[in-house]
């Protein structure tokens, strides 16, 4: 299950990286404290946050995550997408919940 | 003598929060290069990135030297901060000492110090109030070392 499946699948919006969506999804996590999701999260997973300001760049690029998901609709900041396609890390935005987009993103890959 | 094939030193400015995570990405690449991979790797980059957050979000400014060899990682950092008057407290999981500014980047969860020490396979610190810190982490290339279960409490 790639980037662009999870995209088309749950109606997400491509903020950044849009040429590297056939990154493949082995996972997720979900967290909002950057020590908690540098420590816990693996390589090749979503992660789905509320944070968006720039420096959950660096935590992606260096755990390795296919994406980022933020949640709620929240709009990054220029720097945050110059940062991301510096660093190729595709960034997409959901209208809803950490809690919800998680769930469905659990069940597809549990389908698999 | 370990024979380091490799040492660099690398700076951080406390308070750079623009920059928080470039020196982590630029170390994990020399790594990456020096054919370090997997676990081994995993370990270094959250480490290092943890260290240089702790510089930026307390410190002056800091400096981390990486030094390579055949067997190990060695990573000491070394700032000009507030230094730690508890050791001991400030190596418990949730203890911070973080303004609101910080912990609203959601940086400053407490799990910093706590982080660096299941990737390290041994952490030496010391620290002077009003002076610094000084971290000495060795990881080790090959055999013993917390795996990544080591990092889930």
């Amino acid at each position: 299950m790639n980037l662009a499946f999870l995209t088309k699948e749950l109606d997400l919006k491509v903020a950044s990286c849009e040429d590297h969506l056939t990154r493949e999804v082995k996972g997720g996590y979900v967290g909002d404290l950057l020590s908690d999701v540098i420590a816990h999260s693996t390589q090749g997973d979503v992660w789905i946050t509320r944070q968006s300001h720039k420096n959950i760049i660096a935590v992606s690029a260096l755990r390795e995550h296919a994406g980022i998901i933020l949640s709620l609709g929240t709009e990054p900041g220029d720097d945050t997408l110059d940062k991301a396609q510096s660093e190729g890390i595709p960034v997409l935005i959901t209208t809803l919940p950490s809690f919800e987009i998680a769930g469905k993103i659990y069940d597809l890959l549990a389908a698999r | 003598m370990t024979d380091y094939s490799y040492e660099n030193t690398f700076t951080v400015e406390g308070g750079d929060f623009e920059s928080a995570g470039k020196t982590s990405i630029e170390i994990k690449k020399v790594l990456k290069k020096l054919a370090i991979t997997n676990e081994t790797l995993r370990r270094a980059a959250i480490a290092v990135y943890e260290a240089e957050l702790n510089i930026i979000s307390y410190a002056k400014k800091g400096a981390i030297d990486l030094a390579v060899s055949d067997d190990k990682i060695l990573i000491s950092v070394a700032d000009q901060g507030p230094g730690i008057e508890d050791i001991e407290l400030a190596m418990q999981e949730g203890y911070s000492t973080a303004t609101d500014q910080i912990r609203e980047m959601g940086f400053g969860a407490g799990m910093g110090l706590h982080n660096i020490k299941s990737c390290a396979d041994t952490l030496d610190i010391s620290s002077e109030v009003n002076k610094g810190t000084h971290l000495s982490i060795v990881i080790n290339r090959r055999g013993s070392g917390n795996d990544e279960s080591g990092l889930s409490d």
